[in-house]
Order: structure tokens, then sequence, then C-alpha cells
């Protein structure tokens, strides 16, 4: 059993520190060329070879590496070394119980694809984003620098904040799905609903023959349950993530860097890789709460292993499910990562009273709102 | 040793080793909080250990994260610099906390002498957020009620404070 918790571990840490983060750092690069109709990272190769500008992230580790490693004078060195850490371990390992394939059986064996599965699920989430917020109040501050020091103060309260809406714009799913685990809300999205069903079961009218002719189904996903759930839970996680157009710690017109303009080198590296760490994360945890995790929409589990099962046998059918799983599920966070990216180059950054008014005058409210709804809706359909 | 025993010696030293930095750190109050912080993770990692999940996840989201950023907020928002603090104010409280040390090691020596009783069997579903859901809405609801009322009140009374500078 340990061998195979380390095994998905040393998986995890592989395909989303190792492959996922560097690679996006030039997904960020190139998309931002295209859209701004520019060519974009190409220059770094290597014996003439550029494999599409592919190679700048392995420069940008080379130079990041070699830089001199600064701290400033008058900075607490304790605090200074430790914050780039603390911001970086958090974002890593939040990936822990995000689920990116069901339970398969190969004989008497069952193999579920994720790391770490408590009852708790989404509650560690939370927990840890909160400790992640150190990261960036004590880099400000150790720095020794007033703009770091704004930085880190704008961060603290928007970090505390966002975490508030963030929570609350979530609960409607929890409700919904009746679990916090993330594996068992991936389990209960993969299956379908009919579009007009609700007027059956609200209104206690019979639907007309001819519309029962046609399948109106719709995959039973998050974003279709709690459409006013998915926008915010994406806004505010967003927000947490404090990428543009959230920059307002950072907020390169005015405060030059924010908190982290005092760090060079790796250091600096570690809070860049947390930022993009914290995308992919951010990616699996709306793919798994709000688009069905690593179901395929329309056809169930049991209906691909049962299809597959009477020709190949059930080893072939659980492993070739596995495989359709986890392509679906990493379709998913690349569909996620793509509109992160997008919502980064097309919207205008926001004033810092704007950010706050947004999550306290309109998101706090509307999340109360959605819970209450979804309270009320729960409550007529199942009596 | 078995695993949990370890962890459980290695989060206690964390926890004192921390709480002892936070009232040491009496000039750097920033690093002070910081300390609280290892404190209030540390505590969290014992709570894990005696199974009670959902004490230890609002120990850290509630105490570690919520709170103590406040009090950094609030820290660095007045930035509070070594010297803010002159010498010798608290020779009261040095007193107070020697007194208390001896009393708490007295307390733990007698603890020690004698043998602890074996833990019982944890009841099913323990820890957990349902079994706690279910008594705060049913058994407890009037008291959660009165909690949020004495809140509500607590927020209105700091929007009429602030509410007075601003105008």
């Amino acid at each position: 059993m340990p061998v195979e918790v380390i095994l998905k571990t040393a998986f995890i840490l592989l395909v989303v520190v190792g492959a996922f983060a560097p690679v996006i750092t030039w997904v960020e690069r190139k998309q931002s060329a295209v859209m701004q109709d520019r060519i974009g990272a190409n220059r770094a190769d290597v014996a003439g070879i550029t494999v599409l500008g592919l190679l700048h992230p392995l420069a940008d580790v080379i130079k990041l590496l070699t830089k001199e490693d600064v701290i400033p004078r008058g900075a607490n060195r304790v605090l200074h070394t430790l914050a780039p850490v603390i911001a970086a371990v958090p974002a890593i390992i939040a990936y822990a119980i995000i689920p990116y394939g069901s339970t398969y059986t190969f004989g008497d064996h069952e193999l579920s694809l994720v790391a770490a599965d408590p009852d708790w699920g989404l509650l560690y989430i939370f927990a840890i984003g909160s400790i992640a917020t150190y990261g960036t109040v004590i880099a400000g501050w150790a720095s020794n620098n007033n703009w770091a020091h704004l930085g880190s103060l704008r961060a603290s309260a928007q970090m505390i904040s966002y975490e508030v809406t963030l929570g609350l714009s979530v609960t409607g799913c929890f409700m919904v799905f009746e679990t916090l685990k993330l594996t068992d809300m991936a389990t209960a999205q993969d299956t379908t609903f009919r579009i007009f069903g609700f007027v059956e079961l609200l209104f206690g009218l019979s639907l007309p023959a001819w519309l029962e002719r046609f399948p109106f189904t719709v995959p039973a996903w998050g974003i279709f349950l709690q459409p006013l759930g998915f926008l915010m839970f994406l806004t505010c996680i967003m927000a947490e993530n404090k990428r543009p157009p959230f920059d307002i710690p950072e907020a390169e017109s005015e405060l030059i860097a924010g908190y982290f303009l005092e760090y060079s080198g790796m250091r600096f590296g570690l809070f860049f890789m947390s930022e993009f760490i914290e995308v992919v994360v951010i990616a699996g945890l709306v793919a798994t709460i709000f688009l069905g995790g690593w179901s395929v929409p329309w056809v169930s589990q049991a209906a691909i292993v049962g299809t597959v099962e009477p020709v190949y046998g059930a080893g072939f059918a659980n492993g070739l499910c596995l495989l359709i799983h986890f392509l679906t599920f990493l379709a998913k966070v690349v569909v996620m990562i793509w509109l992160q990216m997008l919502l980064r180059w097309s919207l205008p950054r926001f004033r810092y009273d704007q950010v706050m008014d947004l999550c306290w005058k309109i998101m706090l409210p509307l999340s109360i709102a959605n819970i209450f709804a979804t309270g009320l809706v729960m409550l007529w359909i199942r009596g | 040793m078995e695993t949990p025993t370890v962890l459980f010696y290695v989060f206690a030293a964390g926890a004192v080793a921390s709480a002892l930095g936070m009232v040491l750190n009496l000039r750097n109050t920033v690093a002070g909080a910081m300390n609280l912080v290892a404190t209030m993770v540390c505590l969290a990692g014992i709570y894990l250990l005696l199974e009670a999940y959902l004490v230890a996840v609002i120990q850290i989201m509630v105490y570690g994260g919520a709170i103590v950023v406040l009090f950094l907020f609030v820290v660095m928002l007045l930035n509070l610099r070594g010297d803010t603090f002159p010498p010798g104010r608290l020779r009261l409280a040095k007193v107070a906390a020697v007194l208390l040390v001896l009393a708490v090691v007295g307390r733990g020596l007698a603890l020690l002498t004698r043998a602890l009783p074996e833990p019982g069997p944890v009841p099913e579903g323990f820890g957990g957020y349902a079994l706690l859901g279910v008594a705060l809405y049913t058994d407890y609801v009037l008291l959660v009620e009165m909690a949020s009322l004495l809140l509500l009140a607590a927020i209105v009374g700091a929007l009429v404070l602030a509410k007075r500078r601003i105008d």
C-alpha cells in the first residue's frame, strides 16, 4: 500500500510540478503573443532547434538558478528566506486530493487514482489555501521595502476576503452532491439528467409525448446544477491566485512588483512557479467540482466497462476505462487552464476598491442567495 | 515506536518550541505571529492523530488562517518595530509566567508518576462533519442562532463605530 501511495505522489509531482507548470509558462507567453498578434517566445534554441519555443522554460530555470540571490539590507533574513517556501509548498500539496480517475478493479486489487481521499476533502483545500496567505504576507513584510509592504497588506486583505466567498460559493455544490469528498463528487457527476425533468419534479405535470421522443439529457455536472456557483467559484479562486485581473498585490504599474519586489534568483522563481502550479490546481479543482472530473459526458463508467468486458475481459476493460478517464480529465484541465489564460490576457486590471466591492458587495450576497435558493429547490424536489 | 507515537512527539515538540518562540519574540511581533501559526498547525497535527479531523481542519482554517492573518494585518498596518515596546514594562507578567510554568511542570510530573488509562473505542463517524452538523442543527440549534445573533450585533456595532470615523 505505501508503495502505491508513493507512486501516486511521485506521479502528481512529475505531472503537475515537473511537466504542467513549466509548459504553461510557455503557454502563457505563446497565447498572449497570438492574442496580441506577435510571434512570441521562439528564440531559445539548442543547436538551432527551437521546438516551437518550448525550450524557454528550460532557459528560464537555468537563468534563475545562476542569478545572484540578494537579501536586502534591513530585511529579516529568516522570514525573507522562509517566505517563498511557505508560498510554494501549499500550492504543491493542494493537488493531493484531486482525483484524476475513478476506482478500478484489477482482480482482487482496487486501484483508485487519487493520492489522498479524506472525508473532509474540500476543507483540506481551504485550510491549505489559508496557510498560503502567509507566504505573500511575510514576503512583503520581511523585505523591508515600502512597495513590498503595501503589496503584502493588499494581499492579506484580498486573500482573506475572497476566502470567505470561496467557501460560500461552493456550499451549493456540497448540498447538491451531499458530500465534501472530491472522489464522491466526481462519481456523482458520472450520470445524466433530463433537461425538462424539472417540470415533472417541481410542478407535477407530465411532459407532452413529442418532447419525450427526443433524448434531451445533460451530464449531471456541477456547472449545470450550480451555474452561478461555477462563476463565483472560478472568480474567487482566481482572485486567491492573485493573477491579473486580480493582481492588486503585485500591481506592476503602481507597486512595481508588490510583495516579491525584493526577491531574485530561484527565490523569485519559487513565487513564479507557485503561481503557475496554482493555475493547474485551480483547473483540476474546477474540473472536478463543476465539469464532472474524470467522467466522460453521456457515457458512464459502468457503460464503458459493460461494453468492453464481454469481448476483451475485465482487466482490459478496466484498463481502457482508466486510460479514457485519465485523458478526459486531462482534457478538462487543459480547457480550464486555457480559460484562465484567456481571462488573464483579455480583462483589464481591477482597481483595489473594485476588487473589494466585487467581493463584499456583489459576490457575498449572491453566494448566500445561491445557497438559499439551492436549499429551497432541494426541499421542494425531495420533500 | 509506532508511526503515530513518533508523529505525536514531533508535533508536540514543535508545538512547545513554537509556543516558546512566540513568547520569547516579544520585540518582533511578526515573528511572534508566525510562531503562533506554527503552534496552531502542530496542534492540528495532534488533533489529526486523535481522529478529530474536523477540529484539525478548523484549527488551521480559522485560527491558523483567518485570525492570525488579521493579527498580522493589524501589526503590519501599525508597522510595529522593536523599539515600540520599551523594556521592563512587563515585570508583573514575567512573574506570572514563571509561576504558571512552575504550576504546569508540577502538574506534568504528577501525571507522569501515574499510569494513564487506555483510551476507549472511537464511535462510528467520529471527528467528521456529519455528526457535528446534525448535533448543531438539531439539539443545539437555539445556541447556534443565538451565536449568530451575537455576531450580527458585533458586526453592526463595528460598522457604527467605523462609520463615525469615516464621516
